[in-house]
């Protein structure tokens, strides 16, 4: 086998999407018997590259070569044809589907012209024996699964295809310890029988176990190809990053020991097995940042002080009150002021297909109204004032939110709660999948309303914003709080460190510092949004 | 766990449908001045099998996470063409046959073709085709009339061995030939996936839009074998436009208590049919216990809707209240 002739090409690649430009005449060849890193920052095009590898978008230029003779995939299921498969962060997997039926989903054995289930059951055994998940009952039903188990059908899935190339997309970010341990083994394996495998991760030490070659992208070009082990984690990271953060904070006022009584407060706060005992307090016109791995409670957090959640124990106080707040309704009441800018804009803060004037307007229209009936001209007072506040660049108000830019639409639901003057602001990673212009711009607000005596609880999985933007850090692990960060203690080394709830000193730096905390969670992460 | 319990926890809608058939027959039956007799199951058997044939086509439909509201319709414009075709010799009987099934078959391709092809959503769409099946019917039949081939009626109405209720064998027999292939063939799996999740059986390659064409398609020819036995029942043909629609809904009602998801994705046709013949079954049972007729459509909703407040048990354990919108 010689492994220098690549299997597969990409040569001057180009990728839009609207204005932004995902991918700019990138390359990339894959050799067979290899494993392939591929490494960059969040919006660097990793994830574009290989959905147009795999066949899930199309490019607008370049060419791909596979044994040396141009190709292209119209569909997932041509790229499959080809000897390329994909394992997605997003899971591929059928939730009402048995395990079984979902490994063999793309090309069931048949019998008779109908699906073989003897013979499925059995490929579906041998898929998830050789995944190393043998535990896993073919006849269960994805969606009983946890995220973890669901990840090795994944992985198992992909294996029945029998690919030629498998690429694998933060594949490991939901798995155990135990579970990432056998994937390797399995990984190693299938490069000695002469797989090229394509890695994407932000794990280090991940990358420096596994890969033969590393391919470093950003702002959708590849920016270096290199042997695995012969550059620094230092060296990497320089490659990765190539842009300062700092000069995009607003700076932090010079704080005097906080002798106001707090705003919001949590005592003892939990929650079936995701919040366990915590308690904090924000004061008025501090902005305390969530930090720690995504999924170790954060959005629950924010949740259930948003009156989303059932069952919760401990005590929620305003302003040294105890309060119980049942429902989000209740939360943005006058007596509360609480205001919640969600994770995902797209179904938790905006209704797509409405207008931005509609989308505007909603929270604050019983404060609009008269009667039931919405008092046209201070709506549209309030809407200009917030459309001058925050810039929102919008070709009118009556046209579909959901045709705006991913940065205005965030915008637009800040500004949304914000026409209700909210006390109380909780954002969940209202920066996620937006442009670097936009998310100063809402450095700069975040501060400006805590400076007007705001209380500001913001959970980020961007280590560099809770640096920039936050007086206090309160660090996650596993539903409790594990470490309180307060001024010139918020660094890279102790947020990672006690995000991987590991002291501070025993941490090693380099590589690992610029490694954002979704790269690293329990969760799989989500792409940024195009 | 033991692969008899998955195999349960898969066929809980279908048992429970089921279980409530049964009870609610068994009560029926015991409260019978006849008793149970071949008589009453003949009867009983009649009537259910209707309402089995265009509950099992919204099955299908409904798997894939659409609907269809021109179920009835197309079973009154077959009911009403095989009232003019099925007639005269055994070959003219079978060819009206085959133009009747294809008819529906056909309709029901139709639905499938706009849908999938030009992406409108299935409620309008099928509202829309369901009223130009129903005025073809009407332009067929514009007073009930018609005849069909009493020989071949009378033997699928009455019963083998002086027992078995025949059609309750064909009932079976399509089950056997249209349900059991399609539910384990590829399409048929590709209908199931696109309706759990249409955006993974994409990734996965999974040929969405056939297993969703078969579906439409496949329930087009389910309700045409529905109009054939309304025609060897009333020996007529006839578009009433009120007893169409009562089909659409009442299959929709079947579907439901037979277990089957509206969310699409889960459930089966023979759910669905325990569900026709248990919603059947309350019209009899005020039958047998001297309530007013009147009272059937309420006894009806009422029933119906305590059936799919069982489904809705679970939101009570929920925690997190965004999951109720899930």
């Amino acid at each position: 086998m010689d492994g220098a002739v690549p299997l597969f090409r990409m040569e001057g690649i180009s990728k839009r999407y609207g204005g932004v430009r995902a991918l700019e005449k990138a390359e990339l060849s894959v050799t067979p018997g290899s494993i392939h890193a591929i490494l960059g920052e969040n919006g660097a095009g990793k994830s574009t590259l290989i959905k147009v590898m795999a066949g899930v978008v199309a490019p607008d230029e370049g060419r791909m070569m596979l044994d040396g003779s141009e190709v292209s995939f119209a569909s997932p299921a041509a790229a499959n044809q080809a000897g390329i498969v994909c394992i997605f962060q997003e899971l591929s997997l059928v939730p009402e589907l048995s395990v079984a039926d979902n490994i063999v989903i793309s090309d069931p054995p048949k019998r008779f012209g109908m699906i073989d289930r003897k013979a499925q059951r059995r490929i579906a055994e041998e898929a998830l024996a050789r995944a190393g998940a043998a535990d896993i009952h073919p006849l269960a039903l994805v969606k009983d699964l946890p995220l973890s188990r669901r990840q090795m059908v994944e992985i198992a899935k992909a294996l029945a295809r029998k690919p030629r190339i498998l690429i694998l997309d933060e594949a490991t970010s939901a798995l155990t310890a135990a579970d990432v341990a056998k994937i390797f083994g399995v990984l190693k394996r299938l490069r000695a029988e002469g797989l090229a495998l394509l890695y994407i991760s932000h794990r280090m030490n991940e990358i420096a176990e596994l890969a033969d070659q590393c391919t470093v992208f950003r702002n959708g070009r590849n920016v270096a190809s290199y042997a695995a082990g012969s550059k620094s984690d230092n060296e990497v990271v320089e490659l990765m990053i190539g842009r300062e953060y700092s000069h995009i904070f607003p700076p932090k006022p010079v704080r005097a020991p906080a002798i106001t009584a707090p705003v919001l407060e949590a005592r003892k706060l939990s929650w079936t097995d995701r919040l366990d005992n915590i308690s904090l307090t924000v004061g008025a016109g501090e902005v305390v940042g969530l930090g720690g791995l995504d999924g170790q409670g954060q959005r629950e957090l924010l949740l259930a002080f948003f009156g989303v959640l059932r069952g919760l124990s401990g005590q929620i106080l305003i302003d040294g009150k105890p309060v119980a707040i049942a429902s989000p309704a209740k939360a943005r009441g006058d007596r509360i002021g609480m205001a919640l800018i969600p994770e995902d804009r797209k179904t938790e803060g905006l209704m797509l297909p409405m207008t931005v004037r509609e989308n505007l307007s909603f929270a604050a229209l019983d404060r609009l109204s008269r009667a039931g009936i919405i008092d046209r001209a201070a709506e549209q007072r309030l809407i200009d004032d917030m459309v001058a506040l925050l810039a929102i660049k919008t070709a009118g108000l009556d046209i579909p939110v959901g045709a705006l830019s991913g940065g205005n639409q965030q915008k637009v639901v800040i500004a949304k709660w914000l026409m209700r003057q909210p006390r109380i602001i909780l954002l969940n990673d209202p920066t996620r999948g937006i442009d670097v212009g936009t998310k100063q711009e809402l450095y700069q607000l975040m501060r400006k309303l805590a400076d007007q005596g705001a209380a500001i609880l913001f959970y980020s999985t961007d280590y560099d914003e809770l640096i920039g933007c936050c007086d206090r850090v309160l660090v996650l692990y596993d539903g409790a709080v594990k470490r309180e960060l307060v001024g010139a203690e918020i660094t890279e080394r102790a947020l990672i460190a006690s995000a991987l709830n590991i002291h501070g000193e025993e941490m090693p730096v380099g590589g690992m510092a610029k490694t954002s905390a979704r790269s690293m969670a329990k969760t799989p992460a989500r792409g940024a949004d195009a | 766990m033991k692969d008899w319990r998955y195999w349960l926890a898969e066929q809980r809608g279908t048992l429970l449908a089921f279980g409530i058939f049964i009870v609610m027959f068994t009560i029926y039956t015991s409260n019978h001045p006849a008793g149970f007799t071949a008589n009453v199951v003949q009867t009983a058997s009649n009537k259910g099998v209707l309402l089995a044939f265009v509950a099992m086509a919204q099955t299908l439909v409904v798997i894939t996470a659409g609907i269809d509201l021109s179920v009835g319709m197309i079973f009154l414009l077959t009911n009403c063409l095989a009232s003019w075709l099925v007639i005269g010799t055994g070959i003219e009987t079978a060819f009206g046959v085959v133009a009747v099934l294809g008819t529906g078959l056909l309709c029901g391709a139709i639905n499938g073709a706009i849908v999938i092809y030009g992406r409108l959503q299935p409620i309008v769409t099928t509202i829309a085709t369901g009223a130009v099946y129903f005025g073809i019917a009407l332009l067929l039949r514009p007073f009930p009339g018609g005849s069909v081939n009493e020989d071949l009626a009378d033997a699928l109405t009455g019963r083998l061995f002086g027992v078995v209720p025949a059609s309750l064998v064909a009932l079976l027999a399509v089950v056997l030939v249209v349900w059991v292939p399609f539910s384990r063939s590829v399409l048929g799996r590709a209908a199931y996936a696109a309706g759990s999740s249409e955006m993974a059986a994409y990734m996965s390659g999974v040929p969405i839009r056939r297993g969703k064409f078969a579906a439409y398609a496949l329930a087009g020819l389910l309700a045409a074998i529905g109009g054939l036995f309304l025609t060897f029942f009333t020996y007529t043909g006839e578009a009433a436009y009120a007893s169409g629609n009562a089909y659409t809904l009442f299959s929709i009602a079947a579907v439901v208590l037979g277990g089957v998801s509206l969310f699409g994705g889960k459930g089966s046709a023979i759910g669905a049919i325990f569900g026709a013949l248990a919603f059947r079954t309350i019209g009899d049972l005020l039958f047998v216990f001297d309530f007013d007729p009147l009272w059937q459509p309420l006894f009806q909703g009422v029933i119906l809707l305590i059936a799919v407040s069982l489904g809705a048990f679970a939101l009570f354990r929920v925690r997190n209240r965004l999951e109720w919108f899930l």
